[in-house]
């Protein structure tokens, strides 16, 4: 057995020749991403052993990006930049605002 | 996959609004207040953010098309290219990033075809962001194992008695393939030949036809 | 320092199997090849995955290996490759006589 991402040579089905022009929100996080690595904040392989760390499940429930933020805020939070209940305002405090901006949606993971 | 749908994805996509009609989730919710929280700690600020996601939408595989297209006119140019192509894309006026990318020439005896199976690294400092299929586990899985099973799968077919080299982007290298410039090109301008390097030819997925379809 | 391995000569992946962030992919792992090329000296992967700087610096070399070693069901008379780019502590030298 080897872990989830490891996955040179394990039967899949055919490729799919799937692309999408990338959301907005995408985008953002790629950003996000590049420049805190140019500033040194976390490095690329700091993000990987995040993803990796989510568990096989994450590769099966989330896309692409969803494992990225979800990386990059759990290696904030490990590294202290962000404090968990900063992120938990700050997340409420979003949410209000695109509520009352008429938008919908669900913010439990 | 046809060359039209390849083709559809050569130019940059105006930046797509955050969809404000369909219903917003955790991650975008994280999306937005990290990035935030951030700026707010000075970590960078608002006009970095905004810039650097300029830069990702800045690059898309006719960057590389039309370094393809120089190498395939200027001999001396496309040794420039295999010895670094940052550097080279550089003369072009294209900032391809400082993760290094190295050219992988394709010949009448080897065909090579880029993958990495651990994640998604790819030469998105020249080609911008990559396909969803380059990142799905099919490819990730397959492409290393049977190489001409998956290219068939693109409707490229690679005769026997050409080695097919299947690279593992496993480290901070990210490579590019070369690809062989096609017969019956030879009248053609480098603005003519750039159409024909499809970004799925840089892949390795595909090679170029003699003329866009 | 030197590098430890030659262009051409032949090597074998480490068959070990640390936990951790791992960039030496398992279907390499006590399979042999051949350096192709060294691709210059860089920090440890395994060590910035932790927020560590990784150094010393160590020699990746890329390794090309034939997919018949590589697969036992492997088909078809193309003798394909693959290459990998590949860390000089995952290294050792191929036994003599080996495949």
């Amino acid at each position: 057995m080897h872990r989830h991402h490891d996955t040179g040579g394990e039967p899949a089905g055919p490729v799919v020749p799937e692309e999408h022009d990338y959301a907005a929100w995408e985008k953002r996080v790629d950003a996000i991403l590049r420049l805190l690595t140019q500033r040194r904040v976390i490095t690329v392989d700091e993000l990987r052993r995040g993803i990796e760390e989510l568990g096989p499940g994450a590769y099966d429930e989330l896309s692409y990006y969803q494992r990225w933020i979800a990386s990059v805020g759990n290696n904030l939070l490990e590294k202290g930049v962000v404090t968990v209940d900063e992120l938990g305002r700050k997340l409420a405090e979003v949410e209000a605002r695109w509520r009352a901006a008429g938008r919908q949606g669900e913010a439990a993971p | 996959m046809t060359a039209q749908a390849e083709h559809r994805h050569h130019h940059p996509h105006p930046r797509q609004p955050d969809l404000e009609d369909q219903p917003f989730d955790h991650f975008q919710l994280m999306a937005e207040a990290i990035g935030e929280l951030l700026i707010a700690k000075g970590v960078f600020g608002a006009d970095d953010l905004r810039r650097t996601i300029e830069a990702i939408d800045a690059r898309s595989p006719a960057d590389g098309a039309r370094l393809v297209a120089r190498a395939w006119l200027d001999p001396a140019f496309k040794a420039r290219v295999l010895e670094d192509v940052n550097a080279a894309a550089g003369e072009l006026g294209i900032d391809a990033g400082a993760i290094p990318i190295r050219a992988l020439e394709n010949t009448d005896r080897l065909h090579n075809v880029v993958v990495c199976t651990l994640c998604s690294c790819y030469p998105r400092g020249l080609l911008g962001l990559p396909p969803d299929w380059y990142k799905a586990r099919a490819y990730r899985s397959r492409t290393i194992r049977e190489p001409r099973a998956v290219l068939a799968e693109f409707g490229t077919s690679v005769p026997d008695d050409v080695e097919i080299r299947v690279h593992d982007s496993t480290a901070d290298l990210r490579y590019l393939v070369l690809p062989m410039r096609p017969p019956g090109t030879e009248d053609m301008s480098e603005a003519e030949l750039a159409p024909l390097v499809t970004r799925d030819c840089m892949i390795g997925t595909a090679v170029p036809q003699p003329r866009p379809v | 320092m030197s590098d430890r391995f030659a262009v051409g000569e032949r090597v074998r992946v480490r068959a070990a199997w640390p936990p951790g962030h791992v960039r030496t992919p398992h279907y390499l792992r006590g399979k042999r090849g051949e350096i192709l090329s060294i691709a210059g000296r860089f920090a440890n992967p395994e060590e910035l995955a932790y927020g560590r700087d990784g150094k010393p610096a160590r020699a990746l070399y890329r390794v090309r290996f034939e997919q018949a070693a590589l697969w036992p069901d492997h088909q078809g008379r193309a003798r394909d490759t693959v290459v990998a780019d590949i860390f000089e502590h995952w290294l050792e030298p191929a036994e003599e006589g080996g495949a």
